[in-house]
């Protein structure tokens, strides 16, 4: 019997993997047939998901913690067991303030670019025409990663900078016309802004938090238990997926896939710059290689490190200025699934780690760690300021931040 | 009823004034109709509406939804339909395609009848284009048939019952349809040039 599963996304490069395991026929041999519902919001691949037009969805991390602490809407428990990847997105200046900033060629040191930034962010804010950035969502790792960095930089992204919502269709639009000096987003708005000529790549958001997590794969936990079967399938087919993704003779076939009106409906060069990790940063330039851009698959990247879920959630009550609470800890913590991924891959040939949550940004070199199933290396996640994030501490994490 | 401004967000000018027809059936209602992206909050500021509705694929979605959480601009803030006793209306509207922010505390009894509305004149507006696009469908359709008819009556010097009667019997044979039979002369046709 086929599994049915419709899978709401929204078209940026890192929806791929459901889409290339259903297309290349990975879905099929686990016995699953995948049916895509493609949406232009976060809010409206959300309500699909809450009321039953999806089973599951390509979602913000952020998102689907703070839909299961009901910030904004009523609580309702979302379960995440697979990583769709890490990282992707990047920040890309107005030529104005690229200008302004004396930029240079390449990917910066983002303590360098952070402190170009705040010369310029201090002249505007004393002009009163502040700074204005434009993240995806406010339950992003986009705002999260972006005002790390700011915050990071001696910026205080509410006070000395204006962080506000862009939808990623708008964010090339919204640089050209100068409603923002800056975006936050996922391939490919930003080389689309590049090639349109309305903006410079500054920064990878790997280079904030090197092993960051982006998307996951988020079901409502009552849909996961009684889809069980269906879903470790699913996880089966979508890292089968990873692999096909990784390998460079697949680049070109996968970005005329990822392409096609239905999925991304947006240039096939620009999404092999994502694919292949190199990316043009100012229009008309040569691309340039920068293997940490995004992680769909390697060392284990779509394991749903639990430690990962915890750190957004300090972020969370950083931004939003809540407290720590022990009960929403405890449902945090319950979002992210690893046992959900451990029992779709256990017994295929595929790793697996042997903890479910990590230090993070304590590794500065590639270590090998502690395997339940095969031999994982990680390589290093730091952070760009070299803190460490013990899950263990969450109020002191936070209250070190201030 | 106490009147109740009611802002439409929509993109399609033929569906919101669908919406809007629906809604001037309620006594007391003023409706305001927004689209585009350009200065959207501001004009959502000055209108202080009491029930916002807008639909699905209106990318602003979450500029909106970030604007209700975080704006103090607004006298009273506006949530997302929240009364959980509601959430069947909440599946409907979500159903037929749109999304309801309503402003805190407005009593449920106030809010149903006119989202129903709303779903109403939602699902209709959808039955519309559906009719639409297959009437549209069909209109090209009988082109096509026009053209390939024109196409064997001049090549092979027979009349037009005997060329429909050709497309049928050639459709039957193939188990196609004829404007797919059709459409296959009119390419062919095109392809070849004037050679027929």
């Amino acid at each position: 019997m086929t599994h049915e599963l419709t899978i709401g996304f929204l078209p940026l490069v890192d929806a791929c993997l459901p889409i290339l395991a259903q297309e290349h026929g990975f879905a099929e041999e686990e016995g699953i047939s995948l049916r895509f519902q493609r949406d232009v919001s976060w809010a409206t691949v959300l309500d699909r998901l809450l009321y039953g037009h999806t089973d599951a969805a390509h979602m913000l991390a952020p998102l689907a913690i703070a839909t299961t602490l009901g910030r904004g809407r009523p609580a309702q428990p979302l379960a995440a067991p697979f990583a769709l990847g890490l990282n992707g997105n990047a920040v890309t200046v107005s030529l104005d303030l690229a200008a302004e900033m004396e930029l240079g060629d390449g990917f910066g040191d983002p303590l360098d670019i952070g402190a170009r930034l705040k010369m310029a962010a201090e002249r505007r804010k004393a002009a009163a025409k502040p700074l204005r950035f434009g993240v995806v969502h406010r339950y992003s790792s986009h705002n999260y990663m972006l005002r790390y960095w700011l915050a990071g930089c001696g910026i205080s992204p509410d006070d000395m900078v204006e962080v506000v919502t862009i939808p990623p269709p708008f964010a090339a639009e919204a640089l050209a016309n100068g409603e923002v000096d800056g975006i936050c987003v996922g391939e490919p708005w930003n080389s689309i802004a590049v090639d349109r000529g309305v903006g410079q790549i500054t920064l990878a958001t790997s280079q904030i938090w090197r092993r960051g997590v982006e998307k996951v794969l988020a079901l409502r936990e009552c849909v996961l238990d009684e889809r069980r079967d269906a879903v470790e399938g699913l996880i089966r087919a979508m890292r089968k997926a990873g692999a096909h993704f990784l390998n460079p003779d697949n680049w070109d076939a996968n970005a005329t896939i990822l392409a096609r009106q239905e999925y991304l409906n947006a240039p096939a060069d620009m999404i092999l710059g994502a694919i292949s990790d190199r990316i043009v940063l100012k229009q008309h330039g040569e691309p340039v290689h920068f293997p940490d851009f995004m992680f769909q698959y390697s060392e284990a990247a779509n394991f749903p490190w639990v430690s990962q879920a915890q750190w957004i959630y300090t972020q969370m009550a950083r931004w939003d200025r809540t407290e720590i609470l022990p009960d929403e800890v405890v449902k945090v913590a319950h979002v992210f699934r690893p046992d959900v991924y451990r029992s779709a891959l256990s017994g295929t040939g595929d790793i697996l780690p042997g903890a479910s949550s990590k230090v993070e940004g304590s590794l500065t070199q590639p270590t090998a760690v502690t395997a339940q199933q095969g031999n994982i290396t990680l390589s290093g996640n730091q952070f760009f300021d070299h803190r460490v994030f013990d899950p263990d501490d969450l109020e002191g994490y936070l209250a070190s931040l201030k | 009823m106490m009147g109740m401004r009611i802002a439409i967000i929509d993109d399609s000018a033929a569906r919101a004034s669908i919406i809007e027809e629906g809604l001037a059936e309620v006594e007391g209602c003023e409706i305001f109709i927004l689209s585009g992206r350009d200065g959207l909050l501001a004009r959502v500021a000055e209108i202080a509406p009491d029930i916002v509705l807008m639909d699905l694929g209106n990318p602003s979605r979450d500029v909106l939804e970030e604007y209700f959480a975080v704006s103090r601009a607004l006298a009273r803030p506006i949530a997302m339909f929240v009364d959980q006793s509601d959430d069947e209306a909440i599946a409907a509207s979500v159903d037929a395609g749109v999304s309801a922010y309503v402003v805190d505390g407005l009593a449920a009894n106030r809010i149903r009848p006119l989202l129903d509305l709303a779903v109403r004149r939602f699902n209709a507006f959808a039955r519309l284009q559906t009719d639409l696009a297959e009437a549209k469908g069909k209109l090209a359709d009988r082109e096509t048939v026009d053209k390939a008819k024109r196409i064997l009556m001049d090549s092979k010097g027979i009349t037009e019952p005997e060329a429909y009667g050709e497309l049928r019997r050639k459709a039957m044979s193939s188990n196609r349809r004829i404007s797919s039979i059709a459409e296959a002369i009119v390419t062919a046709h095109e392809l070849l040039g004037d050679q027929g």
